[in-house]
């Protein structure tokens, strides 16, 4: 089974990173962009161990290794 | 008496530790592999700079479920001082052994310049007897070092005296144009609620001899050595 994981950056910590991909956009002349925040994309592989149990086993990676939830927070997507 | 020295995959200043300690304070030091779980025998523990597994995922976060960061805490617990440097740092407030996280320099540069710190507190074992608003000339090398606390945590560690260093100008005032990489409230380097455990970006170890271009680093390492002679007294 697959999952995918979504770390982002809280609302309120500075992204540098995304301050500067909106700044660059805004060179390429692509207009209206208004904010841009940086993160991290996961697809993970897991075996077949039940969508219940999956969720269980990722957040706790999540929590202790994945996201530093001091300053991130993050989103599991279980099956597709 | 005698320090211990860790080493992860990707430490590149343990040499400059080593040196520091063991040939310019000279004081008793050993290499210790992150695999080790035990640091019985040691009297204080530096985790020095570097890129641990190549700062994968985060900068810090795979070095924390190393074996060895298990004995530091126990270490860290029972009162040791403990000093991370740089990555050093980083590891500690991944382990959760300090608060707060680091994020990108808000200059998005690698930053590698001496900058001037002002020092809040000589109560940890590496600052007894630089008193609050010294002036220490260290020099800074990394890209990840813009210090992050939410505001009620920030205020804690003012509030408890655990900011150990701010950024400052050559005068000693802390100023925005002092600050290398946006941190909050400039700060540079904190401590345990205790007082043991301390974290700073800048390099100590690069700067423990004249000939480096200033010897204030040496400092915290004699500060440290003092601190366990009168510990062992």
């Amino acid at each position: 089974m697959k999952a995918k994981i979504y770390v982002t950056l809280k609302r309120g910590v500075l992204d540098p990173p995304g301050k500067a991909i909106r700044a660059s956009l805004s060179h390429l002349g692509i207009d209206g962009v208004e904010d841009v925040r940086v993160g991290k994309f996961m697809e993970i592989t897991l075996k077949e161990i039940g969508v219940d149990e999956a969720r269980r086993r990722l957040d706790e990676a999540c929590r202790r290794l994945l996201a530093n939830t001091v300053i991130e927070e993050y989103r599991i997507e279980i099956g597709g | 008496m005698k320090t211990a020295v860790l080493v992860f995959p990707g430490s590149n200043c343990d040499h400059d530790a080593y040196h520091a300690l063991k040939h310019v304070v000279g004081v008793d030091a050993e290499f210790v592999w992150h695999k080790q779980g035990t640091l019985d025998g040691f009297d204080a523990v530096v985790i020095p700079g570097g890129f641990t597994y190549g700062d994968y995922l985060r900068s810090g976060a795979m070095a924390k479920l190393s074996p060895v960061m298990g004995a530091v805490r126990r270490f860290a617990e029972g009162g040791g001082p403990v000093i991370g440097i740089c990555n050093g740092f980083q590891i500690l407030l991944e382990a959760g052994l300090l608060p707060g996280a680091m994020i990108v320099n808000d200059s998005l540069r690698f930053v590698c310049d001496y900058v001037h710190l002002r020092a809040g507190t000589d109560r940890t074992p590496f600052t007894r007897g630089i008193p609050e608003g010294t002036i220490l000339k260290i020099p800074v090398a990394h890209y990840q070092g813009n210090y992050y606390a939410d505001e009620q945590t920030l205020s804690f560690l003012e509030e408890r005296g655990q900011v150990v260093f701010r950024y400052c100008d050559p005068e000693g005032n802390v100023t925005r144009e002092s600050n290398p990489n946006g941190s909050a409230r400039n700060i540079a380097g904190i401590c345990s609620e205790a007082g043991n455990v301390l974290g700073m970006m800048p390099h100590p170890e690069r700067c423990s001899e004249e000939a480096m271009g200033s010897a204030d680093g040496r400092r915290l390492f004699d500060a440290l050595v003092a601190w366990l002679g009168e510990r062992t007294a």
